[in-house]
């Protein structure tokens, strides 16, 4: 009988043995766990964090000159500039030629080098050709032998060329991205007049991108509210409503877009039938196009995270309010919108994000001055086959991307979006 | 005005779907400092009576009156209501003094008053010293406590509450419930307070209006609603209840006849029925009941057989079968350390007086 009448709580000793059988059980379940997660985790891996990868480090990338000619960037490491780099220097160029001529690797660092000076690619190809056809050079006649090739080697401007590029790792794509370059000197300078037009970009994806999520915000509030408040099956009907689009390609809504706000399309023939005005308006090529688009596309964005969180909201904090003294009104903006102020951050946040790197729809419906990075992005890796440039407004946009999120996160504490 | 009409409702409907009434025809009115519980089973009704006098649904008949003041057209906000709700209500992203100062704050008081009136009404809940605590940081006692003050602050004409103790612990409820009474006789407030716990009705309430599907069964004093009940509704909703059924046989000046359905006559207090031959069900309180006692002149007696024995601590329950063949009829025993109990299967004699046996309504 005796032993039913608890006896305090355990020893020291059955503490830690407590807490090894603990610690046993938790470890199974955190495998079990694990192993559950694996072929997501392995999914992400490969899909995601390598290609992301990737491109960070494309976009700093700049091995064409330092593995080519990887015996002048070695021996150019301690060249102080000025004066013309000495006889080693010369040496290690022919050797370096002499290799990669019969490797067919020349033109990799003659076209990175031409791109920092022009006229390089064919000095440094022509050179090539001319030292593989020589027999092995003489000791100390490396430099006699390249200036009899070319006057331009006795020129140090070219040899600080190979100098400034010889780094395997480069800031320019990074600087070029927000408009700035590296002069001769090494200097961080702004681009030349004719290339600038990466900020001009930036701020207008940002701005472009703010004012969709308030369009969204606008349209979206009042939507979720209705969801929120409306009979469980009206509720539902709303829902399918809201997700069709979600179920439509993007490019079928795109062009959707395309036909209604065309010069010939369906809002032009009913403007001018209704007398709306007098000859055909242009809805579309234009900033107005691309914002109807979009928010229309993103719109979803912000009604699903707005609408579960406003679900959430009993009805008892509204009444509390109003039988407080509050009007409907200042129920609502002083109890009903700061609930959903977690629901605000999480759709804003969704809508920006994604604004931020769309391509499709302001390609299709915006005109040339609509254009977000994206296109920049696309126009690089697509077209010009540059990737360092690509991958560098790529790496940027992720910063801006990453900072809007902090930003969303101080200002509405998205973590917080917990489901209840 | 009038302060014993303080709260009036007049032929008081209300329908969701335009088919059921979920209030009907309902008509009561309160005085002014008067503790009013509505209390029934889900679904009564009583939570619908308790949002329309808040102004959170509209009568669909009939209208309701405060201080003299016809309602129908006044919304919520304008009603000067407090309103305790049972999930608290207490805004999360508001610490206490801002939730306190809310109505303050509606109503465009000065930040000085606005700070001392808090600061008194946090007195009163016993909660000074909280003001800085957000709403999750509190315990569910505690957030009860806000959201009193916080429907006191403002000093409205009615304070309304619906199940307000509904999700604390027993003891905790216990505690609140004096509480709650005693904050409500000091200050005088009127309360109109929703529950469906009989035993909270019973320890708060001045009067209380008994509920069922839609309708006032009785309103009344605690205690006349258990010893007095006009209705079968009431007997069994208040309190234990023991129900014979039969048909009055005979009325004899302040008593009846009435012959049990399974034999058996007893003598009873014709309270809610009929002529002679109409049916009736008999209430009797389970403690009202005595085994093998003495019998006096009036009493009744009827033979039983002990079926169970059920120790509850004060009081052993005995449930016994009765020779009609009702097999649920419970008598409850003071305990004592002396007393000697019948074993189970022994054959008994139930004796009750016929005051004590109310005749009844058949539900």
């Amino acid at each position: 009988m005796n032993d039913a009448i608890a006896q305090g709580g355990p020893t020291g000793f059955e503490t830690t043995y407590l807490k090894r059988q603990l610690k046993r059980v938790e470890r199974e379940k955190k495998l079990v766990a694990f192993g559950l997660m694996l072929p997501a985790l392995l999914y992400m891996v490969a899909n995601f964090v390598v290609p992301v990868g990737v491109i960070l480090f494309k976009s700093v990338d700049d091995r064409g000159v330092s593995t080519v000619l990887h015996r002048t960037s070695a021996a150019i490491a301690d060249w102080a500039g000025g004066e013309l780099p000495d006889e080693s220097v010369y040496a290690a160029l022919v050797a370096d030629l002499k290799k990669s001529e019969p490797a067919r690797t020349t033109h990799i660092a003659a076209k990175r080098l031409n791109s920092a000076k022009t006229g390089y690619q064919a000095l440094l190809k022509q050179t090539a050709r001319r030292v593989s056809k020589m027999d092995a050079i003489a000791p100390g006649a490396a430099k006699e032998t390249l200036l009899g090739i070319d006057k331009r080697w006795a020129d140090s401007a070219y040899w600080a060329t190979i100098k400034r590029t010889a780094n395997p790792v480069t800031p320019v794509y990074l600087l070029s991205a927000v408009d700035l370059t590296l002069n001769e000197g090494g200097d961080i300078v702004r681009s030349p007049e004719y290339m600038r037009v990466y900020n001009k970009v930036w701020v207008r994806t940002f701005w472009m991108s703010t004012i969709i999520t308030l369009l969204c915000l606008a349209m979206g509030y009042p939507v979720a509210y209705e969801m929120a408040h409306a009979r469980p099956r009206v509720a539902n009907v709303m829902i399918v409503l809201v997700l069709v689009p979600f179920w439509t390609s993007l490019l079928v809504r795109t062009t959707a877009w395309v036909v209604l706000l065309q010069n010939e399309g369906v809002l032009n023939d009913f403007g001018l039938w209704a007398g709306w005005w007098a000859e055909r308006v242009q809805l579309i090529h234009n900033r107005f196009g691309v914002y109807v688009a979009m928010s229309h596309i993103l719109l979803p964005f912000m009604v699903l995270p707005l609408y579960a969180i406003m679900r959430r909201i009993p009805p008892d904090y509204m009444r509390a309010a109003k039988s407080l003294g509050a009007n409907p009104l200042a129920a609502f903006l002083k109890v009903y919108v700061p609930l959903t102020r977690h629901g605000v951050g999480a759709g804003a946040l969704f809508v920006f994000i994604l604004a931020a790197g769309f391509y499709v729809t302001p390609e299709l419906v915006g005109g040339s001055r609509d254009q977000m990075i994206s296109y920049f992005i696309a126009f690089y890796a697509d077209e010009t086959l540059n990737w360092g440039a690509a991958a560098a407004l790529s790496a940027l946009l992720l910063l801006l991307t990453a900072a809007m999120f902090f930003l969303m996160n101080v200002l509405f504490g998205i973590n917080k979006m917990k489901m209840q | 005005m009038n302060d014993q009409e303080f709260v009036r409702f007049v032929e008081v409907q209300k329908t969701f779907d335009g088919e059921t009434l979920v209030v009907k025809d309902l008509s009561f009115s309160m005085r002014k400092g008067e503790f009013l519980t509505l209390l029934g089973p889900s679904g009564s009704g009583k939570t619908t009576t308790l949002l329309m006098l808040a102004g959170f649904e509209r009568p669909t008949g009939g209208d309701i009156h405060l201080d003299g003041q016809p309602l129908s057209r006044v919304p919520s906000h304008k009603r000067d209501l407090g309103m305790v709700f049972q999930d608290y209500a207490l805004f999360p992203h508001m610490n206490v003094f801002e939730n306190v100062a809310f109505p303050l704050g509606i109503r465009k008081l000065p930040k000085t008053e606005i700070g001392t009136k808090v600061a008194s009404v946090l007195e009163i809940v016993k909660l000074a010293g909280f003001e800085d605590r957000r709403p999750n940081q509190l315990s569910g006692g505690q957030q009860q406590r806000v959201a009193l003050a916080r429907a006191l602050v403002f000093g409205p004409r009615l304070v309304l509450m619906d199940e307000p103790l509904g999700a604390l612990d027993k003891q905790l409820r216990e505690q609140m419930q004096l509480e709650i009474k005693h904050i409500q006789e000091d200050l005088g407030i009127t309360v109109v307070y929703v529950t469906h716990d009989q035993q909270e009705a019973l320890t708060m309430s001045d009067r209380i209006a008994v509920f069922n599907e839609g309708r006032v069964y009785q309103l009344d004093t605690p205690d006349e609603l258990y010893e007095n009940p006009r209705n079968s509704f009431v007997a069994q909703f208040i309190g234990e209840n023991n129900r014979l059924s039969g048909a009055v046989s005979g009325l004899t000046g302040e008593l009846c006849e009435v012959e049990l359905d399974g034999g058996g006559r007893v003598k009873a207090l014709p309270v809610n029925v009929g002529e002679v031959g109409s049916r009736t069900q008999l209430s009797v309180r389970p403690e009202r009941v005595a085994i093998d006692g003495d019998v006096r002149e009036d009493a009744n007696r009827l033979d039983a057989r002990i079926e169970e024995l059920i120790y509850q601590g004060d009081t052993t329950r005995v449930r016994l079968r009765l020779a009609c063949g009702v097999d649920d009829f419970v008598v409850k025993l003071t305990n004592t350390r002396r007393q000697e109990l019948h074993p189970v299967g022994a054959p008994v004699s139930v004796v009750f007086s016929a005051e004590d046996c109310r005749a009844l309504d058949e539900p």
